[in-house]
């Protein structure tokens, strides 16, 4: 995750409490997905950014997991992202998260 | 001007800079400072390709036009561990220069005596260069000045001046010192970065002349889209990189300026260039960038974890010739051109809808009427491995997520489309460098051939880098095969014989009225 989105991930955490943020994601791959998901629950795994040793265990979603899919207005999700859920591996980027959700988050 | 502007030829290179990627690559330099006793840095060295390996390596091969995309498209992934059998560093489009030879181009660039080199690699350099008949004498007699340098005198410079080092195989064999002893903006850091891009920049510009038969007198104007900034501390971005790298390409009678719109550049370039032409202002405009030492590297910690060898180890460089229509070279369509607007909003459908379709719906054609797209063409080997995943495949599969969105395929036919319409990225991850233009070139040849007839370059940027916006951005253009209408008779408009006949009819008559009230 970009040095720049962790510093504001994490002043946002102590700004509001890590038990009232949710950080929802976009990225077009589980694997990419996986990393930023694990960035803002146990830190920083490459060791650059202010997450680094920074175990937040935020609660991380995928915009394109159900759970916040239910949550969107339905055409307002079919104007921004259905189209990127027809190239996308939903399936994939959702067991992606939700295996960093059950070892990292700290609020569900 | 009748018929459109065309692409009348094109160029790329690239400078393998292994040291580079130790020492100027941001990735490194930032965990020099982050971690500096890390596992990454100490296993680093081991993963750098050597030359030979970097030339024979495809998605390279491909970007200086020794190999065809097809043939990388054909190419079982993935790419790191095969070799082009015929590979060679001189390139159909360009070359491909090793990084010694790129250190003498740097001093060869620079005007202000800031480049050192010692004096017997100094010389070392200058016979290879010679031997590349890319240089003029008195270019190559620059590297003379290095006579009197020696190693513990540049070690100096590095270790109480500020100077930058300049290493090969590890040996310090130069600098580049700073330019002002306050100002950030001349520091040695950006002065090297700076020098380097413009010394690809200059490479690709000599090779348009070498390789695409351009007439280097012929060139009016030069347009410089990479994404540097050259200025001082009271205009950080003043420029001008496109004048100062034609200037050493020996483009006497050309002046330019720089465009800037970080990964869309070239694409931004091209229209002004196509403009510029199409209103006759020029008849030879050139689109040119260097490459950047910040990106080198860029993936390698996934790539060292990954047991990969350092992908990004290359300074590219491209140059493109737009001119006025030749009745043959295939033809920008100046009116049929996709836009980001501000108002477009920031959904990838909305993107390609305003890059993509939008640009065809209005011009009359079909997603698919568009035979080959040019996204961002970056090479799949560096950024798979990265978790970036295929970036030109993911852009042809919105293309077509969007084609059936609008009902013009079906759903099952988003495979088939991506196959037929794509292309696997060669393109090194230098930014810019891979947004749309790394397909000139080779889209060139094609119509020629009559292989492809229609094709899209799409240049996208990430503006909010920059934190001016958050705003995305993103333009792209038609290119066809020459449609001779540069021969067609003019169309009806503004005829200055005409009107001079209606006025003359139209006094005649007024002096027959008053005439007539006599």
């Amino acid at each position: 995750m970009d040095l720049e989105n962790q510093k504001r991930v994490k002043d946002f955490a102590e700004k509001y409490g890590a038990e009232n943020v949710v950080v929802i994601l976009g990225a077009a791959e589980g694997e990419a997905a996986g990393l930023a998901a694990e960035t803002v629950t146990a830190g920083d795994p490459t060791f650059a950014g202010p997450l680094a040793g920074v175990q937040l265990g935020l609660t991380v979603y995928h915009i394109c997991e159900d759970e916040i899919k239910a949550e969107v207005d339905a055409g307002v999700y079919e104007d921004e992202i259905s189209m990127m859920e027809m190239v996308m591996d939903v399936d994939d980027i959702a067991s992606e998260m939700s295996s960093i959700r059950d070892e990292f988050c700290k609020y569900l | 001007m009748n018929g459109y502007p065309v692409l009348k030829g094109a160029s790329y290179t690239l400078a393998i800079t292994p040291d580079m990627v130790i020492h100027n690559g941001t990735t490194q330099t930032t965990e020099m400072v982050v971690n500096p006793d890390s596992e990454y840095l100490k296993e680093l060295p081991a993963h750098l390709r050597s030359f030979e390996d970097a030339v024979s390596y495809i998605p390279n091969q491909v970007y200086i036009g020794n190999a065809k995309p097809a043939d990388l498209a054909a190419t079982e992934f993935p790419y790191y561990d095969k070799k082009w059998e015929n590979a060679s560093r001189d390139g159909k489009y360009g070359q491909i220069m090793p990084q010694d030879e790129f250190y003498g181009l740097m001093q060869i660039c620079d005007v202000f005596d800031l480049v050192m080199l010692e004096s017997s690699f100094a010389q070392d350099v200058k016979a290879k260069l010679a031997a590349q008949n890319l240089l003029t004498e008195a270019q190559l007699a620059v590297l003379d000045k290095n006579a009197n340098t020696t190693a513990e005198e540049l070690l100096a410079l590095v270790n109480d001046e500020h100077s930058e080092g300049l290493y090969n195989n590890n040996v310090l064999v130069g600098v580049v010192k700073r330019a002002h002893d306050v100002d950030a903006n001349l520091s040695a850091h950006v002065m090297l970065e700076n020098l380097v891009t413009k010394a690809s920049n200059v490479l690709s510009l000599i090779e348009l002349v070498k390789k695409a038969g351009v007439s280097a007198d012929e060139v009016e104007y030069v347009i410089d889209c990479c994404e540097e900034a050259c200025g001082d501390m009271n205009q950080r971005g003043g420029g001008n990189f496109a004048k100062a790298a034609a200037e050493i390409a020996g483009f006497t009678n050309a002046t330019g300026s720089d465009v800037r719109g970080f990964c869309a550049g070239p694409a931004h370039a091209m229209l002004h260039a196509a403009a510029l032409v199409k209103a006759g202002t020029f008849k030879h405009v050139v689109v040119t960038a260097g490459g950047c030492t910040a990106k080198l590297g860029m993936n390698g910690k996934d790539h060292v974890k990954k047991g990969l060898p350092i992908l990004e180890d290359a300074i590219a460089g491209f140059s493109v010739l737009v001119s006025a229509d030749d009745g043959v070279s295939p033809q920008i369509r100046t009116d049929i051109i996709g836009r980001h607007t501000i108002g477009t909003g920031s959904a990838p459908q909305n993107v390609i809808g305003a890059l993509v379709a939008a640009p065809l719906e209005e011009a009359g054609l079909l997603m698919t009427d568009v035979d080959k797209y040019s996204p961002e063409m970056q090479n799949p080997d560096i950024t798979k491995p990265a978790g970036a995943g295929d970036v030109p495949e993911a852009n042809y599969k919105m293309i077509a997520a969007l084609a059936v969105k609008k009902g013009q395929i079906g759903r099952a036919d988003i495979a088939t489309f991506v196959k037929e319409h794509g292309m696997t990225g060669w393109a090194p991850t230098q930014g810019h460098i891979p947004s749309g233009v790394p397909y000139v070139g080779p889209l060139r040849e094609e119509v020629l051939a009559g292989e492809t007839k229609r094709a899209m370059i799409i240049g996208k940027g990430s503006l909010f880098l920059g934190r001016m916006t958050n705003l995305f951005d993103g333009v792209s253009f038609v290119v066809q095969a020459n449609d001779g209408s540069a021969n067609a008779p003019a169309a009806a408009g503004f005829d200055e014989a005409a009107v001079k006949s209606m006025i003359g009819q139209a006094m005649r008559e007024f002096a027959n009225g008053l005439l007539g009230e006599e």
